[in-house]
């Protein structure tokens, strides 16, 4: 028994009938062909999966494909404007804020949406905002610091 | 080498844009027409016999398209599941794809399906019907050795794999004359390295040529190369593995594993691309833990406080099988017994034994956190007893530094060392005698949160190894951009990057123009993978080797080329060009165009190309070295611990890329802090694996961790030109000591003795500890 859904990812619509019980993280990867977006586990503990739904930051290995029917979808895919990264794409980047790069998808958007709706995060808003994202690889520290760089970078420009 | 400029600059990732914007491939993102999907049914028994597999239902199944069991698959491979060759007098136990006969751990792969999508695959394993006969198991590993303990493997007549033993000096004197001893028993904890990407391969067996593609997440293709093309029948020159993004390993990902060999077997019977992604909960059971000790210390001192001597008793849970190092991995700790100080007289005694449990093998330290772990601990037990500082009683033991190269008690090489530097530094850095004044101010108003300040001074043996070289080649191509292969594999650790840096140097190159590839087997010839933290230490000094042999190439074509000796060409800035004469010069794209199309006039000698290809063959390990501290709070009521603070000072010799070694050295300590507070497999008497997922198996997230304060010591090796020691795990096998040895600082504040502390320091076990030592005192 599959389902038509209508979903908008980066912009872009798409319909396709599915399994009732597929993952929305699974219809990215496996239906849209959008790699990006990766399972890190099968508890819904580590937000290598992380995309931002209808606004909100959701982990999508937690949200069934049929869920996200008539909504909008961000992905990492669809952070960059052509060849410009987004500035927190672009402070992960220069504080080195990633090594093996496989949580770095779900984090940047877990960051991102803190900076939406708290875009002067203090370092323990910005851990506690992160809480739901692991990383293995960089202990944190430049994670941090990219996320403050971002921070900066946006308030530029909006005041420049 | 001078480092000067590109080397030792901080460099932005050459890896990070792809990576940012989400366009890495990761084996699991490999998408190939017609690809198919493997399942694997697994053990739920510790030990038990299998007696009936019966996959009819299954096969039935929409979408199913081949099964296989252990006995079929045994029958299909040359050889088991490859382990480095056995120690002498070993018993040794290897294993093949799938159980065969009995299952010897949870998680173990009994069966092995394929259907047309993933989830048709995991589907079927529900369907498939496994009659075991449960054993008992044996799952510590002193009981395991016992008469009468279940016998894992049965023709090996026992559980014990191995033992050894060494000494060196007279132990017994030295604790004759001793003016006290301390003894304590310690558990090395295993720990699952949770890689953020689980395992993952796709096979693709193409019949016309007879050849197979493998991409994996391995640390090291050409191993899994030689060992496919073994178990397979296949020759060498037709098996071909990519390890193409690879989403973290700390050595998880080192071992040949089960999957690898079923993908490829599917894919040769099916003649389509077969793909398997591990699952978490899979990964916990069927990916090799780490560490995985009981360690016995006793050590002797003096009235001053110098350890006259050491006897170390160690059993290592090595698990069900030997996969590819898991017996040689506890036989590094004894080679590290030493430590940074001279400790004369010491005697080891090391027991392997099998277990009904995940095989244990490389993470993260493999073998030196454990050496560095009980030497940390013990010398604060000498410390405590003595009433003495333990910086001090630190120093008062240290090999001093005008003491390299030296030659440990236990027989090991240092190359070179500052270690009372890096520990006055480390003090220095986190103010150790306001910790410490802050400390007591605490304690005397009575505050519910203790202070503890612990810490760990280590040095440890890396960048394997004397017989273990590594290759780069370097190809100018004929418009003049430039392309390095090397034989390391590295996973998240920047070694694109770094190794670029150095070609960039040497020759004068822009970055941007050099193209960095690695993990490929059909593109570079036979290379050892990126672990044991010798990269740089090894496949950096052939990148560099490699880049000066072709610039002196290069030099010496546009001497012909500038009608000059070679020694009148200055190579500079991207060009070549005599020295008064800077207006006629050429660049590297004349240069190797003429190189490929050589002209008339060139001495008969000259080959034709800009290629170098050079292994390396370092002549002796690296000794990178450090100082750590580490603050925590334990809260006296509710046994809480928190970090508040560490402190680094790290030494690993020339750093080619500063950020990419502090980025090491912070992960390096939050998996050390991890072990220390978090992280513990634990299995109950049955053999069940408790801790089966990361509910409930603490890794750290962003707020179980404080910033950490770091500051890089530099002393050179003169193990290789570059003068870089490899950093890689330096971090873990420091921090551990560290933190642990904080905890056990703030509770003898409470009564509680400090040998008594064990790992993770949770709430519970320092809570029971604090009411111990309170009813103690009643």
């Amino acid at each position: 028994m599959l389902w038509n859904i209508q979903v908008t990812v980066n912009g872009k619509k798409y319909t396709h009938a599915v399994e009732p019980r597929l993952l929305l993280v699974h219809y990215l990867r496996e239906v849209l062909g959008l790699t990006g977006t990766h399972v890190g586990c099968d508890t819904s503990q580590c937000g290598a999966c992380t995309v931002i739904l209808n606004g909100k930051a959701v982990k999508s290995c937690a949200v069934l494909a049929v869920q996200a029917d008539g909504g909008t979808v961000l992905t990492i895919e669809g952070l960059a404007q052509g060849d410009t990264f987004h500035p927190v794409q672009q402070g992960f980047w220069e504080e080195h804020g990633l090594q093996c790069g496989f949580c770095t998808p779900g984090m940047i958007m877990a960051a991102y949406a803190l900076l939406q709706h708290n875009p002067h995060p203090s370092e323990a808003e910005i851990r506690h905002a992160l809480e739901g994202n692991l990383c293995r690889c960089t202990g944190y520290h430049n994670i941090v610091r990219a996320v403050q760089w971002a921070a900066r970078r946006l308030a530029e420009a909006r005041t420049g | 080498m001078v480092i000067t400029k590109l080397v030792g600059a901080r460099v932005k990732r050459k890896e990070d844009p792809r990576l940012i914007t989400g366009r890495g491939t990761y084996t699991d993102d490999v998408r190939l027409t017609g690809t198919v999907y493997m399942a694997v049914l697994r053990s739920p028994y510790a030990h038990a016999r299998i007696r009936k597999i019966d996959v009819s239902k299954a096969l039935s199944q929409p979408g199913v398209l081949a099964i296989l069991t252990g006995e079929e698959v045994k029958q299909m491979v040359r050889a088991p599941i490859p382990a480095l060759a056995p120690l002498p007098g070993m018993k040794m136990a290897q294993r093949f794809p799938l159980a065969v006969g009995k299952v010897t751990h949870v998680g173990e792969g009994v069966v092995a399906v394929v259907a047309e999508t993933r989830y048709q695959a995991r589907d079927a394993l529900d369907l498939i019907e496994v009659e075991y006969e449960p054993l008992p198991a044996a799952v510590d590993p002193e009981k395991a050795m016992e008469k009468g303990a279940p016998l894992i493997h049965e023709h090996l007549g026992t559980n014990l794999a191995y033992s050894a033993k060494g000494s060196a000096g007279d132990v017994e004197e030295a604790f004759r004359r001793a003016a006290g001893t301390v003894k304590a028993r310690w558990v090395e904890q295993r720990l699952i390295p949770m890689a953020m990407e689980t395992r993952a391969v796709v096979a693709h067996y193409e019949a016309g040529p007879g050849a197979l593609t493998v991409w994996n997440t391995t640390q090291n293709p050409h191993v899994l190369r030689s060992a496919l093309a073994g178990m397979l029948g296949l020759p060498e020159n037709r098996v071909r593995v990519i390890a193409p993004d690879v989403g973290g390993g700390f050595g998880s990902k080192i071992d040949v594993y089960p999957e690898e060999v079923l993908a490829a077997l599917f894919s040769m019977r099916l003649g389509r691309p077969v793909q398997w992604a591990e699952e978490r909960t899979e990964n916990f059971a069927a990916t090799i833990h780490g560490r995985g000790q009981v360690q016995e210390v006793e050590a002797a001192y003096d009235k001053d406080g110098v350890v006259l001597g050491l006897r170390v008793r160690i059993w290592a849970d090595l698990g069900a099988y030997c996969q590819l190092f898991t017996h040689v991995i506890p036989t590094l700790t004894p080679t590290m017994l030493n430590g940074p100080y001279r400790i004369p007289n010491l005697a080891w005694e090391l027991y392997g034994v099998y277990t009904n449990k995940t095989p244990t093998d490389a993470y993260r330290g493999a073998g030196r956190p454990e050496a560095t772990y009980l030497l940390e601990r013990t010398i604060d037990l000498v410390a405590y007893r003595l009433g003495m500082d333990p910086a001090e009683v630190r120093r008062r033991n240290f090999i001093p530094k005008d003491a390299f190269p030296y030659k440990t008690a236990v027989g090991t090489v240092y190359d070179s060392g500052d270690y009372e530097g890096a520990l006055n530094k480390a003090l220095a850095l986190a103010d150790y005698q306001r910790l410490r004044r802050e400390q007591q101010e605490r304690l005397r108003r009575g505050e519910g949160k203790v202070l503890g300040i612990g810490l760990s001074t280590y040095v440890e043996i890396c960048g394997f190894a004397p017989n273990m070289p590594e290759n780069a080649t370097l190809r100018v191509e004929p418009g003049g951009t430039v392309t390095l292969f090397t034989g390391t594999s590295p996973h998240g650790q920047g070694d694109a990057t770094a190794f670029a840096q150095i070609v960039a140097e040497v020759l004068g190159v822009p970055l941007e123009d050099i193209t960095v590839v690695h993990g490929d087997t059909l593109a570079i010839p036979q290379g050892l993978g990126t672990l044991g933290s010798r990269s740089m230490a090894v496949g950096g000094t052939a990148v560099y080797q490699a880049a000066q042999r072709v610039r002196e190439k290069a030099i010496t074509l546009a001497a012909h080329l500038l009608k000059v000796p070679p020694d009148k060409v200055t190579c500079a800035g991207g060009s070549f060009f005599v020295e008064d004469i800077p207006d006629r010069r050429l660049s590297w794209k004349e240069v190797a165009e003429k190189a490929y199309n050589p002209p008339p006039g060139l001495p008969p000698d000259f080959e034709p190309g800009l290629v170098a290809t050079v292994y390396f063959k370092p002549p002796n390990f690296t000794f990178p070295f450090g100082a750590h501290v580490a603050v925590v709070e334990v809260d006296r009521e509710t046994g809480d611990v928190r970090l508040v603070n560490f402190y680094g000072v790290d030494d690993c010799g020339h750093r080619i890329n500063p950020t990419l070694v502090e980025g090491q050295i912070h992960g390096g300590i939050a998996q050390g802090v991890a072990q220390a507070l978090y992280e513990e497999v634990i299995y109950d008497e049955s053999g069940q694996l408790l801790t089966n997922n990361l509910m409930n198996y603490a890794v750290p997230t962003t707020t179980m961790l404080p910033p950490f304060t770091l500051e890089a010591s530099v002393t050179p090796t003169p193990v290789n030109p570059l003068g870089a020691k490899g950093v890689g795990e330096s971090g873990t096998i420091g921090a551990t000591p560290a933190v642990v040895n904080a905890v056990a600082d703030a509770l003898r504040h409470l009564g509680v003795d400090p040998a008594e502390v064990q790992m993770a320091a949770t709430p519970e076990r320092v809570w029971r500890l604090i009411r111990k030592a309170e009813g103690r005192r009643r």
